[in-house]
């Protein structure tokens, strides 16, 4: 079963409902989610597409729906649930980092199916595909290329996951220097931006992100 | 976290982000061993079956459930786990692991579903909002009427109390004795006596011919005065017993019964001092309004007096607001009045404060008529006056009407007080949660990179301790594969910003040690770290560890250029399961009570732009360890001891 398309059916509920508050012209979050209903493609399409067994599917899916019951997660749904695994510091900026890699048709949702496919690149893929996706989560703008200012922006949100109460005291300028130490070890040509090839082959040489990819395969 | 736990692989898959971006290798993860992962589990609850997948009672390990303690439930020939609870209260618990939300089914008693609760190892502060708000009411009264049927029992029985106790009771529940019960009659009888003598002396008895009618009160006034002095005698040698039984004097004098029976004598007494003193006699007349006073002290003896009082008191707010626009009303209307009357002749509208009094009037539809508009412009707005007077005070009064009535059905504190309660409640709660979730990790990183330690001082020294497979059984709790999962996500983390996770008491010690920084001393050698080794395992006294001649190979050592170890008592975990097996765990280990141990690797061998190398080699000035630490011979570890009794060995490994 197809999504309803998202307008169309607001606007149905809308007036059905007779719930839009005219007073604050605005609809709240909850309403919005329990109107827009998916249902994802059958578990064999979804077999074929991705790199999971059935039986990887089924956890998945029974773990994706206990959270979100109707099918799809917004952003700020994704992310209080991301921020559950780090209760001390403050992971919304990597979060909203990771919704925007795994929104790949840029709906402001995402559906199970995008949640799977970008699982099964990180879970199952090559080393290639894993390094694809993850110079595509750098790269704000998908531009092709990551510059400093992007790269600095991740970094931060990565150093404000750890909170406020690390050993030693995070000092201010942290994610500048590391930022720095990774622009010197994948900016071959030294042009300020770091080009997919560029990093890709800085990272293959590097071994300690090769033996760190390898992590991911046993994750599920 | 656990609600969430479906989405654990979501979050690891995550961490590709941080992978490119660290500097050096991430931890390994932990095997995913057991074939058990997607099993169904039945639940056998006195006959009633439940099913749910072994994962999902995994996510909460501090419970009975999702502990190893349900095997002493197992069945084996029904290959089932059977309990005999009560399958409708186990139908919340089983829903609280399925959606991580506990709640409160309304119908059942608070009692039962509480014994629920704790067979079940789940503690009733994490229910959900939405119910939580009633289990505490219910859990209030139950106890309240526990509480009541206990004082009722106690009065029945006496025990041995001396005799100011005694008084005490007597005088404040007058059914206890019959001594009491006299005694609360004779008091009460002659605060009507008082009452009425008060009145009558003001009556006009009959005239004695020539002069004209006065009050009783001059006529008889001997009587009249020995009357009032009995009963002023009375109400003083009540008022010292009182005082005398009085288990907290002061507490006694500042209560308003006691105020109001001050008040009550204080006339007659300065009436004595005071006789003959033609000056001050319009003020001692003026004291006499307050012997009034003394029909208050029938508040004692009837709940609902003091019932109304309580209300007054508590409708305050609102009845400020009746008073407030009242006083409103009021001054316009008068206003508007006065100028509209001001042009009449022979107007009693002769000020603004004059017209105050009609304004009263009108408003609560008196209408004595001493003044009356005679203008047309004033007839309208007095109308206006009296149809307004009847809106503005009918409206505060079903308030206060309906706070009685609350107040008079369940006599109970103030509303603000327990809202306030509550709300601290509920964010104590949350932090409870979060530092759960925080503290498991910090110790399981302690008891994971103990146990390296252990592995690594054992590789070496396999000689030295005998029973290694035991130490590491015992080091290797049952965590569950979820927390391990996490705990090693946390772990990639740190790794990747080469920072580590402490909580908010060492966070706060070490912002105090960077401030009084020295240089350290160039002693640490091998040896130290045998010795914290041997300290970390030296867990039971009779075991021998003596101090290894030979070194161990410094390769390991490389990878850790500091332990932190840390030990003192953190009260702030309480209440829960896992916390309670910790402390059982620990008081093993170390043979001191009460310790606990973090460990933390502090700084990594490769990467220059990494900070705690300078940090780790800090020493602290140097204090006695209150721990039992078993080796005598440990000179090179430096011990701090914060205010908080918390313990920190730093050991410099190379």
């Amino acid at each position: 079963m197809k999504a309803k398309n998202r307008d169309q059916s607001l606007s149905d509920s809308r007036e059905l409902d007779g719930s839009y508050d005219q007073l604050t012209d605005s609809v709240e979050d909850d309403f919005e989610l329990s109107t827009v209903c998916h249902r994802p493609e059958s578990m064999d399409k979804l077999q074929e597409q991705t790199k999971f067994t059935k039986k990887e599917l089924q956890v998945l899916y029974r773990g994706f729906k206990n959270e979100c019951p109707c099918g799809v997660v917004n952003e700020e749904n994704f992310k209080i649930i991301y921020s559950q695994f780090f209760p001390q510091g403050d992971s919304s900026m990597y979060a909203h980092f990771l919704f925007e890699a795994f929104d790949t048709n840029k709906n402001g949702s995402v559906s199970f199916e995008d949640f799977v496919f970008g699982l099964s690149i990180i879970l199952r893929g090559t080393v290639n595909d894993r390094l694809n996706w993850a110079f595509n989560l750098y790269d704000l703008n998908k531009d092709g290329c990551i510059t400093k200012e992007e790269m600095l922006d991740i970094m931060k949100s990565i150093y404000d996951m750890m909170g406020k109460y690390t050993y030693p005291n995070m000092q201010d300028d942290i994610p500048r220097e590391h930022v720095e130490s990774f622009f010197q070890k994948m900016d071959r040509n030294k042009d300020g931006v770091v080009t997919i090839e560029e990093f890709i082959e800085s990272c293959k040489k590097d071994e300690n992100i090769m033996q760190s990819m390898q992590l991911f395969d046993n994750v599920i | 976290m656990a609600t969430v736990a479906g989405w654990l692989p979501f979050a690891r898959a995550a961490a590709i982000g941080w992978m490119p971006v660290a500097n050096c290798p991430m931890p390994v993860a932990p095997m995913d061993n057991s074939k058990r992962k997607d099993e169904l589990i039945i639940l056998n609850v006195s006959g009633r079956r439940f099913q749910t997948w072994r994962t999902t009672l995994d996510r909460y390990p501090d419970t009975l459930l999702g502990s190893s303690e349900k095997d002493f439930f197992y069945n084996e020939e029904i290959k089932e786990y059977f309990f005999d609870r009560d399958p409708d209260a186990f139908r919340s618990i089983l829903n609280f692991y399925r959606t991580g939300k506990l709640h409160y089914p309304r119908h059942e008693c608070i009692t039962a579903y509480d014994e629920e609760l704790i067979f079940f190892g789940i503690i009733p502060e994490i229910i959900g909002d939405c119910c939580y708000e009633e289990y505490k009411d219910r859990k209030r009264e139950n106890m309240e009427r526990l509480q009541d049927d206990q004082e009722e029992n106690k009065d029945m029985k006496l025990p041995h109390m001396n005799f100011r106790e005694t008084m005490w009771r007597a005088f404040e529940n007058p059914h206890t004795s019959t001594m009491a019960l006299v005694f609360y009659y004779v008091t009460g009888f002659f605060i009507a006596i008082s009452v009425i003598t008060n009145v009558v002396e003001t009556v006009p008895c009959g005239s004695t011919g020539n002069q004209k009618d006065m009050p009783c009160g001059e006529r008889y006034t001997v009587a009249f005065f020995c009357m009032d002095t009995a009963c002023v005698m009375i109400f003083t040698v009540e008022y010292l017993l009182r005082l005398f039984a009085a288990p907290s004097r002061y507490r006694f004098m500042r209560s308003v019964m006691s105020i109001i029976d001050v008040v009550a004598i204080l006339p007659y007494y300065i009436g004595l001092v005071m006789t003959n003193n033609e000056d001050v006699s319009g003020a001692f007349v003026t004291l006499r309004v307050f012997r009034v006073f003394r029909i208050f002290k029938f508040s004692r003896h009837s709940q609902g007096l003091r019932i109304l009082g309580y209300t007054l008191k508590s409708c305050a707010s609102e009845l400020g607001f009746l008073l407030f626009s009242l006083t409103m009303a009021i001054i316009i209307f008068a206003t508007v009045m006065f100028y509209a009357e001001k042009g009449s002749s022979s107007s009693k509208f002769t000020s603004i404060p004059a017209s105050f009094w009609y304004t009263i009037v009108t408003m609560t539809t008196l209408g004595y008529g001493d003044m009356v508009p005679k203008t047309i412009a004033g007839k309208i707005f007095g109308s206006i006056c009296s149809l307004s007077g009847v809106l503005v005070i009918a409206l505060p009064v079903p308030v206060i009407v309906s706070n009685f009535s609350r107040i008079y059905h369940q006599n109970q504190r103030a509303d603000k007080r327990r809202a306030q309660k509550v709300k601290k409640a509920r964010l104590a709660r949350i932090r409870i949660s979060k530092c759960g979730t925080t503290n498991n990790f910090l110790h399981n990183k302690r008891n994971g990179l103990l146990n390296e330690l252990l592995e690594l001082t054992t590789s070496t020294n396999c000689l030295l301790f005998q029973d290694t497979e035991e130490d590491e059984q015992k080091l290797t709790k049952s965590t569950s594969l979820l927390e391990s999962q996490h705990h090693h996500l946390l772990n990639c983390l740190e790794k990747t910003t080469a920072h580590v996770f402490v909580d908010e008491q060492m966070y706060a010690q070490n912002c105090l040690e960077t401030t009084l920084q020295t240089y350290p001393s160039r002693s640490p050698s091998i040896s130290s770290h045998d010795s914290s080794a041997g300290t970390c395992c030296g867990r039971r006294g009779k075991r021998n560890t003596p101090q290894p001649s030979s070194h161990p190979t410094p390769t390991p050592l490389q990878e850790l250029s500091a332990i932190h170890i840390q030990c003192g008592d953190r009260p702030s975990h309480t209440a829960s399961r896992s916390n309670l097996n910790r402390k059982a765990d620990e008081s093993g280990w170390l043979n001191s009570r009460g310790s606990r141990i973090t460990t933390a690797i502090i700084s990594l061998p490769s990467p220059p732009a990494l900070t705690p190398d300078a940090d780790s080699l800090r020493r602290p000035p140097q204090r006695r360890p209150p721990l039992a630490l078993d080796h005598p011979a440990t000179p090179s570890i430096q011990t701090t001891t914060s205010s908080a009794g918390t313990n920190i060995i730093k050991v410099s490994a190379l």
